[in-house]
């Protein structure tokens, strides 16, 4: 897998907020492993845009976490798998593929999405954080401590998909309610049932985040 | 591996193997330091930062992903599999089924035949072929170009039809598992005679099914003629006899790891026929095969709580003395003998006091995918009769259901042979302290006030439980090593599969050594370093793991405080570990921190092994619990919000207050699922196929469906009889009253019975109209 990697990501999309309509234009499911994606690009893609093969690895330039990085995929390449399965970056769970759970939840620029339904291909130029991103060197950033002092999870599968979706939540609502919080989270299952301890979770990540400056 | 279940835990009184008992036999803790405190957990960090590694996170070098087909059909024969075309698609590397075994697992060929691709399919979802692909998008693709050829037979998918004489056969001697097993004691006519009330009511529950977070699957490897299987599971030890057994290896060259694994509530205590398939994959391909289940399988193929047909009549007195008990009932375990109607009386024998009692319980086989035990196998099935009748019993005799309770506690087992007593009944303190914590009366009394004739209605329910097998047991084993500056490595078999085990066993260990249970490192779950230890099932790994844990720690105790003793020359009985330092009663001036032992420090290390010993003969050690909710009805639409949930538990010493809070509200999560939405729908008129094997169609409760609400009120009366940890099983005894609870709450509010689960708007607004038309 080619990629290259560099310390600093200076081409970063900077905008809080403003998705790349270049995400939209190629946006399809990915629904089912399915070797229909291809035809389905064909028939959605506006005139301009390249019509390639499923099999065929077209480049895209992801930045994850802060980083640069550009990658061969197929079109029909979820970024869950990609950033599984090809990056290393396994913080990001599966639990349907099918955007059911949210196990898979990332933010794409800021905003909480499902890394199983989104092709990798619809993400270039974007930025993606992961679990991992939210990590400040080595210790844990606030929504994270915030779901260890609370035990917010139990087997801890569903638990990165949950905390992307509270820090999604607080990037645009810093002081949500419980009834915010309950309705954030409803796109997260979690069958171990710490969905009591996620709502004081978010609300102590909430706490966590104002006292250290708004740092995320 | 055999296609029915392997899982015993829920099989009572079975046979053993145990270990050597422990060699001290100390006292209960008085007052604890650590044990008990809510402390966060000791791998937090890696679940909370993703370093820590599920199997399905695992990536080697040279990896190939595996895919299995599987039957479309609920029942036929496989007649032809063409795999030609798959052969030569991209990126495929091996493809194999019962007729396409290639060389290099011709020694596997009768257990591929015979064990794994079964020539006749019983169930929509048996593996048919498999293949192994560089990406699993190519292992898609290649299974889609499988042709196989079917010879496609009748099918039968509901067991209420099963036993009619024209229904299709699931195995040829007939569709009766085998003979329906009766119980008897005392005499139900005379106690029906008795009664001064006898009712009589029919229910039923769903098949539901557990879909744990992380899909099922492994990572296989071989190196030479060992494998090493890196699995999603419960219990490591169990999935390595079953792949040892199924590839004819000896224990020693099969590694089994399952370090980190996302949930399995009984789905996942042993090997699946995928292990065995990534395995042989693995051996074709000379390459490790990483094979994941997809969602849409694990609805299909690993397990579910069998459906429950019960019919449950009971007699009560006008003082609330139960005289009678008589429940028939039904169920199926799908196509192979895998618990159908396991457990599924054992509330009916054992929760109240009652002289006379008759089960029957009938197991059927049907067309669908077999069972797996599922967190208290039979128990809430069971609370879902017995605690809505009993709930009906005391408002005929109008008597407080938790007075009726209370009148009918039992202090010994009633359904085991000799009548044993409980090591300790904290039913009575359940009811007691619940219904203080939930203001029961109060809130009654309020909704009667405050009733206002509207369409929405408020109304409260409660259900008590016990649990068959909270106890645990031997065998266990588990090795403490003690390092010279104070640290701490612990060596346990035993799975951590969220329920906060490891946490615990280090609170364990930082209570009897004085040492930060941050400091203590665990290796666990993996068979090929760690000690024997049986799977993390039937809410036996905190009274099993616990007090084997503290054995081992009493263990290195004893050999330092003899070593103390000889280096600072006083009694050893004078000798105490008081947080990390060695303190003698008979000489203050003698006290030293343990790193400042110079034969320790020479030594490096002191290793401590601690045995399981046995439960106690003729005693029943069994957790208990009561829960309380109040509900708001809507009667126009049927709408259920659940407004507040009180779970008052027994299971003997609280071992660490979060992650017991955790469990309790996690069990009523589980509850509010099997009550209220969760519902395996098969096709049974025209196709015999499952209609809902995905997490849109089939229902979770989410976010919005629990009330953020919840209380756990801990009766905290440790068990000193039942281990030398004082502590019984949580994580099954959360689940089982929920859903009866539920019920009564809305009987409270709309003043009709829903008997079968799911209570779903269609169903309740659908009761209403019944009752409203039958009155």
């Amino acid at each position: 897998m080619p990629q290259d990697h560099k310390d600093r990501d200076e081409s970063a999309p900077d905008g809080r907020g403003k998705v790349s309509r270049r995400g939209f234009l190629t946006s399809v499911g990915t629904g089912a492993l399915g070797a229909a994606a291809a035809t389905q690009v064909q028939a959605q893609a506006p005139p301009s845009a390249v019509v390639v093969d499923a099999n065929e690895l077209t480049k895209v330039t992801l930045h994850i976490n802060g980083r640069r990085h550009q990658v061969l995929v197929e079109p029909r390449w979820s970024i869950a798998y990609v950033l599984r399965e090809r990056l290393g970056l396994t913080g990001t769970k599966l639990g349907c593929e099918r955007g059911e759970c949210g196990a898979c939840t990332v933010l794409v620029n800021d905003i909480p999405r499902y890394a199983c339904m989104t092709l990798a291909i619809e993400l270039d130029g974007t930025s993606v954080t992961t679990l991992e991103g939210l990590m400040q060197g080595e210790e844990l950033g606030p929504t994270q401590q915030a779901f260890l002092e609370e035990d917010a999870f139990q087997c801890g599968y569903c638990t990165p998909g949950q905390v992307m979706a509270v820090e999604g939540l607080l990037r645009v609502n810093p002081d949500p309610s419980l009834e915010d919080i309950r309705r954030n989270m409803a796109g997260n299952l979690c069958r171990c049932g710490a969905y009591v301890h996620i709502f004081r979770a978010a609300r102590r990540a909430a706490e966590l985040k104002r006292t250290q400056g708004g740092a995320s | 591996m055999t296609p029915h279940s392997e899982d015993r835990y829920y099989v009572l009184d079975h046979e053993a193997p145990e270990t050597p008992p422990p060699t001290s036999d100390p006292a209960p803790w008085g007052e604890t330091r650590v044990v008990g405190k809510p402390l966060p957990r000791i791998d937090a960090y890696e679940r909370l930062s993703g370093s820590a590694v599920y199997p399905a996170d695992i990536t080697l070098p040279r990896m190939v992903y595996g895919a299995i087909l599987r039957s479309p059909h609920p029942h036929a024969n496989v007649t032809a599999v063409d795999v030609s075309k798959a052969r030569t698609m991209p990126g495929v590397h091996a493809v194999i089924s019962g007729s396409d075994i290639p060389a290099s697992l011709s020694a596997h060929a009768r257990t591929m035949r015979n064990q794994i691709f079964l020539p006749r399919c019983r169930y929509e979802g048996e593996p048919v072929a498999a293949v192994a692909a560089e990406t699993p998008y190519q292992a898609a693709d290649a299974l889609r170009t499988i042709n196989v050829t079917y010879e496609v037979l009748p099918f039968v998918a509901d067991e209420r039809r099963a036993m009619e004489p024209d229904a299709a056969k699931v195995h040829d001697q007939g569709n009766q598992v085998m003979p329906t097993v009766t119980y008897r004691r005392g005499n139900v006519d005379r106690g029906f005679a008795e009664a001064d009330v006898v009712l009589e009511q029919e229910y039923r529950s769903e098949c539901e099914i557990h879909t744990p977070m992380e899909l099922h699957g492994c990572v296989a490897r071989w190196d030479g003629d060992s494998l090493t299987v890196w699995e999603s599971t419960q219990g490591v030890y169990n999935v390595q006899t079953q792949v040892a057994a199924a590839l004819g290896l000896p224990l020693s060259k099969v590694r089994v790891v399952g370090e980190y694994m996302g949930g399995g509530f009984g789905a996942k205590l042993g090997a699946g026929k995928y292990s065995v398939i990534a395995s042989l994959l693995a051996k074709e391909t000379a390459r490790p095969v990483k094979l994941t289940l997809t969602r849409e399988e694990t609805y299909l193929a690993v397990g579910n709580r069998p459906p429950s047909n019960m019919r449950l009549k009971a007699g009560v007195k006008r003082d609330g003395t139960l005289t009678a008990l008589q429940f028939v009932a039904s169920g199926s375990g799908g196509a192979y003998r895998a618990g159908g109607v396991s457990a599924l009386d054992f509330l009916i024998k054992d929760l109240y006091l009652c002289p006379n009692v008759h089960t029957e319980l009938t197991d059927i086989y049907i067309n669908a995918g077999p069972a797996r035990p599922f967190r208290a196998p039979g128990h809430p099935q069971c609370s879902w009769a017995l605690e809505q009748l009993i709930d009906a019993l005391a408002r005929e005799i109008g008597m407080d259901p938790i007075a009726l309770r209370l009148k009918n506690v039992p202090t010994f087992s009633q359904a085991r042979d000799g009548n044993p007593p409980y090591t300790t009944t904290g039913l009575a303190q359940c009811l007691r302290e619940g219904a203080a914590a939930f203001r029961w009366q109060e809130t009654r009394d309020a909704i009667a006030r405050e009733r206002d004739g509207g369409h929405v209605h408020r109304g409260v329910g409660m259900a008590a439980a016990l649990w068959a097998a909270g106890g645990g047991g031997p065998p266990c084993t588990v090795v403490i090593k003690l390092f010279s500056d104070g640290s701490v490595n612990l060596n346990m078999g035993a799975s951590d599969i969220g329920t906060g085990t490891k946490t615990v066993m280090a609170m364990i260990v930082a209570e009897e050594l004085g040492v930060d249970p941050y400091d203590v490192q665990i290796a666990h779950a993996d068979t090929g370093t760690t000690q024997y230890a049986s799977a993390s099932g039937g809410s036996k790994t905190i009274p099993t793991e616990a007090p084997t844990v503290r054995a081992a720690a009493l263990d290195v105790k004893r050999q330092l405080l003899e070593l103390a003793a000889e280096e600072l020359e006083v009694e050893l009985s004078t000798l105490q570990l008081e947080n990390g330092t060695i303190v003698s009663s008979a000489d203050p001036s003698k006290t030293t921190p343990i790193n400042r032992l110079r034969s320790f420090a020479r030594r490096r290390s002191i290793t401590g092994i601690g045995y399981r010993g046995p439960n106690p003969a003729d005693k029943a050690v069994t957790p208990f619990a009561a829960q309380f909710c109040e509900v708001e009805v809507n009667a126009r639409t049927g709408e259920v919000k659940i407004i507040r949930f009180v779970g008052a538990h027994d299971s003997g010493r609280v071992m660490n207050r979060l992650t017991y809070q955790n469990q309790v509200f996690g069990g009523i999560t589980m509850g509010i699922g099997f009550a209220m939405t969760e519902e395996r729908v098969l096709d049974v008129d025209q196709t015999g196929k499952l209609a809902n094997k995905n997490w849109h169609d089939y229902k979770l409760p989410t976010a919005l469906d629990v009330p953020a609400d919840m209380t756990c009120v801990p009766i905290d009366i440790p068990d000193p009889e039942a281990n030398i940890a004082g502590a019984k099983g949580i994580g099954e005894p959360a689940t089982i009253p929920t859903g009866a609870a539920i019920a009564n709450a809305i009987y409270d509010a709309i003043g009709v019975r829903l008997t079968a689960t799911p209570m779903t708007p269609a169903h309740i607004v659908q009761a209403l109209a019944n009752a409203e038309r039958g009155g």
